[in-house]
């Protein structure tokens, strides 16, 4: 196999790039708190420079230290003076790869992601990462170019309106008039993006703006009046949920994403110790709560364990933190946990009482709404309250014993997904990241790998956005470049934006990518063996049939390491292998059955009494056990 | 079917507007009227908006427009305790033989002609939503050729206002 050393071809791609080593870098304002820059590193007196010199002074003000992105017309003057920058530019080979490699590096270190493209074409192969960070509450800023001013509104080459067609799926959007404004907007921009609840902020600046004369001197004022999140949760609310905490006898704490973002997993751990309630995770939240921990029940959901939907179906209290009771975790919403008293604690004030009344509103920071939590709970168990829950552990702890995740080695003779999934997860061990497509692959990687840190689990949750995996993995090495990154993808999703591994083999980012290639759309598939009679109109891909494209040759083809595993004997030796190699991007392809189905499995619309352990499996639960 | 009267306080930037009624109309909600336009502050606009819809989704879409960065505040007026009217100019068929009859009416309604023409009056009438509706039953005996009304706007009773308050200007 020859292929090209990344480290060469990452150095010559760089080669006349001024890189500054970051110990040399003129320190830029702390990344937590971009606004308003500290005064030691305000400009002594304003500086002249072009719009453009402005951006990116200002990204380097508000420690930016990686964007991802794509020139073309209307941004180009933004990349002179980037050419020059502290800021390293990724390029990507797909603006949609910018967008998703943003989301993996803020999701992945927590800082906000950088995403850059030009207008028009540009712009709006950003929309679908952009609407995927929407939907999972990614801190993202998305910078775009527009048409000069005098252009717009009159249809001029590679103009889109792209201000007005991401104004639903952004937290808020800017169209920059002047070039004075420019380093008010990206700082307003970064404190909305990161604060509060997160997600993304577009600035559309036109090219004449960037190429205007103007000054730049930071800090600027924030003016966002209507901008008032709020963090600290009300006391007597938190002391209501206490109370109810302290007195339930079948509580559960169902832990959503905002407990991620809010990097509050070690207060959970502490409530949920304290309380001794038992804890499940959305797809979100994997790794909020140590997978291994006796109190986790797992995810709940359309294909959650059984003990963890059960648990939520039959409490008859559910503390919601960060969570947003999403469909694919209540099932019918009206016969979703009918006994159940609901504390809801979100930083979105719009989530509370959104599909499911609350009883108890809590709205504030999930760190803040934990911290007062813990207090609040200490406060009633001195007093002698105390939650009885031996009888609901002893319920909880059969269906573990009675339900675990599993599943059938296929009898066909084919490489089982899961167990292939689930020695990855052996082999690779806790400290990796693992970044999933969406599909069978992804519910699989969320069941059959442990996950006991936080910000090790990486997905598409709420929009459901396949190709995700391999650009979001992209960007999540390069904010942890010292952590193994692995995704994994299904063949279906990897041919969507596979070509960012060309980015990844030129730039030096060596993720390793495991595909589990079943020739086909398998979740599609699956809803066809269950509720299309087995008719599976346009879901084989070809992969296997005809092995187009060979994934091998694909991946040598973009400068990676391909390796190919089809028995159950090799999948250790070809995860060794691939974990061996640390200098180059390795795809591997793992060639499985087609049958495998996703269990347990809640079907769409039904009601979660009805979860399926197998097909036409439901778990014979006595109702009269609860 | 109820109908409710939301104060909805923004920025005055461009746009905002397209923020506000997209939001409606992406969360499966009528807009009844709309009316904009500038405050006693002229950094913020008001919007008063009737829209028709049951309270408990109201409350999610009031959340949501909260949301907005550009939306400084929100109230819904009460009509209890509430001003409200909307402008109406319409055109209405008057020769000699009924122009003394329409302007009977127009005096009724304490309307006012505002253009005259041989064969029509043009009639400006401000009031509530009700008292308008029965101006233009009653006109519409004589023919009306031409109207166009105005969204509602409201303010409170009393000497309250909602755009005083400390929720507006805080950091």
């Amino acid at each position: 196999m020859t292929r090209p050393t990344p480290e060469t071809l990452a150095h010559s791609a760089r080669r006349n790039r001024a890189v500054v080593e970051p110990d040399a870098e003129p320190t830029p304002a702390p990344r937590t708190a971009p606004v308003p820059a500290p005064p030691a590193v305000r400009q002594p007196a304003p500086v002249q420079v072009s719009g453009a010199g402005s951006l990116v002074r200002s990204l380097e003000a508000l420690g930016v230290d990686v964007i991802f992105g794509i020139p073309g017309g209307a941004i180009l003057p933004a990349y002179d003076p980037l050419y020059d920058s502290s800021v390293r530019h990724i390029l990507v080979r797909h603006e949609q790869g910018a967008g998703h490699a943003a989301t993996g590096y803020a999701q992945a270190t927590g800082k906000v992601g950088v995403c850059i493209a030009t207008s028009g074409p540009g712009a709006t192969n950003l929309v679908t990462p952009i609407a995927d960070a929407y939907m999972d509450s990614v801190p993202m800023v998305a910078i775009t170019g527009q048409v000069a001013r005098p252009s717009i509104g009159t249809d001029a080459f590679q103009e889109a309106d792209i201000q007005g067609i991401t104004l639903p799926i952004t937290k808020h959007n800017f169209l920059v008039q002047t070039p004075e404004e420019i380093p008010q907007v990206l700082a307003e921009a970064f404190h909305l993006a990161a604060t509060g609840r997160p997600g993304p902020v577009l600035v559309d600046i036109p090219k004449d703006v960037l190429q205007a004369p103007t000054t730049f001197a930071w800090p600027p004022t924030l003016d966002l009046p209507g901008y008032r999140p709020t963090l600290h949760p009300h006391g007597k609310q938190i002391r209501e949920a206490a109370r109810l905490l302290t007195s339930a006898r079948r509580p559960v704490l169902y832990v959503g994403g905002g407990v991620l973002k809010a990097r509050a997993t070690e207060g959970l751990r502490r409530l949920a110790e304290l309380t001794g309630a038992p804890v499940v995770t959305t797809l979100m939240a994997l790794g909020a709560f140590p997978d291994s921990h006796p109190q986790h029940l797992g995810m709940p959901g359309m294909h959650g364990t059984v003990s963890a939907v059960y648990g939520l179906q039959k409490a008859d209290l559910i503390v919601a933190l960060g969570a947003r009771f999403d469909d694919r975790v209540t099932g019918k919403l009206d016969s979703f946990a009918p006994d159940a008293t609901v504390v809801h604690a979100d930083i979105d004030p719009a989530e509370i009482g959104k599909n499911r009344h609350a009883d108890v509103p809590i709205v504030g920071d999930a760190r803040h709404v934990i911290d007062e939590l813990i207090a609040a709970v200490t406060v009633e168990q001195a007093a002698g309250h105390r939650a009885e829950l031996a009888d609901w552990w002893t319920q909880l702890d059969d269906l573990r014993s009675r339900y675990p995740l599993g599943y059938d080695e296929p009898t066909d003779g084919t490489l089982s997904p899961q167990y292939v999934i689930k020695r990855l997860g052996e082999i690779v061990g806790p400290d990796a990241i693992y970044v999933a497509g969406v599909g069978q692959h992804q519910m699989w990687a969320s069941q059959f790998i442990s996950y006991e840190k936080p910000y090790t689990w990486l997905n598409s949750g709420g929009l459901g956005t396949m190709g995700y995996a391999v650009p979001a993995a992209m960007g999540a090495k390069v904010g942890m470049p010292d952590t193994v990154v692995w995704a994994v993808d299904g063949d279906g999703c990897f041919q969507m934006t596979n070509q960012e591994l060309a980015t990844c083999a030129l730039e030096g980012i060596p993720v390793k990518i495991a595909v589990i290639d079943n020739g086909n759309l398998g979740m599609v598939r699956q809803w066809q063996t269950l509720f299309y009679n087995e008719r599976y109109s346009n879901t084989e891909l070809g992969t296997h049939k005809h092995r187009i494209p060979d994934f091998v040759k694909l991946a040598e083809a973009l400068g990676c390491v391909g390796l190919r595993c089809e028995t159950a004997e090799d999948v250790d030796k070809t995860i060794e292998a691939a974990m061996a190699i640390t200098d180059a991007p390795v795809v591997i392809d793992f060639v499985v059955g087609k049958d495998a189905m996703v269990w347990p499995m809640v079907a769409a619309g039904t009601s979660n009494d009805e979860i399926q352990f197998a097909r036409g499996v439901r778990p014979a639960f006595d109702e009269d056990d609860i | 079917m109820t109908m409710h009267t939301l104060s909805v306080l923004v920025e005055n930037k461009p746009g905002v507007l397209a923020r506000v009624s997209g939001l409606f109309s992406r969360r499966g909600f009528n807009i009844s009227s709309l009316a904009v336009g500038e405050t006693e502050d002229p950094n913020v606009s008001r919007i008063t908006i009737v829209v028709d819809a049951e309270s408990s989704p109201l409350e999610q879409v009031t959340k949501q427009l909260n949301k907005l960065v550009n939306v400084l505040k929100i109230v819904e007026l009460d009509p209890q305790v509430s001003v409200a009217r909307e402008l109406v100019l319409v055109k209405v068929r008057a020769d000699r033989t009924v122009r003394g009859q329409v302007l009977d009416t127009v005096n009724l309604f304490r309307a006012r002609v505002v253009d005259v023409a041989p064969d029509t009056l043009t009639i400006e009438a401000t009031g509530t939503p009700d008292k308008l509706d029965a101006l233009l039953r009653d006109l519409e005996a004589f023919g009306i050729k031409e109207m166009v009304q105005s969204g509602l706007v409201a303010i409170g009773r009393g000497s309250r206002s909602i755009t005083a308050g400390p929720a507006l200007r805080a950091a």
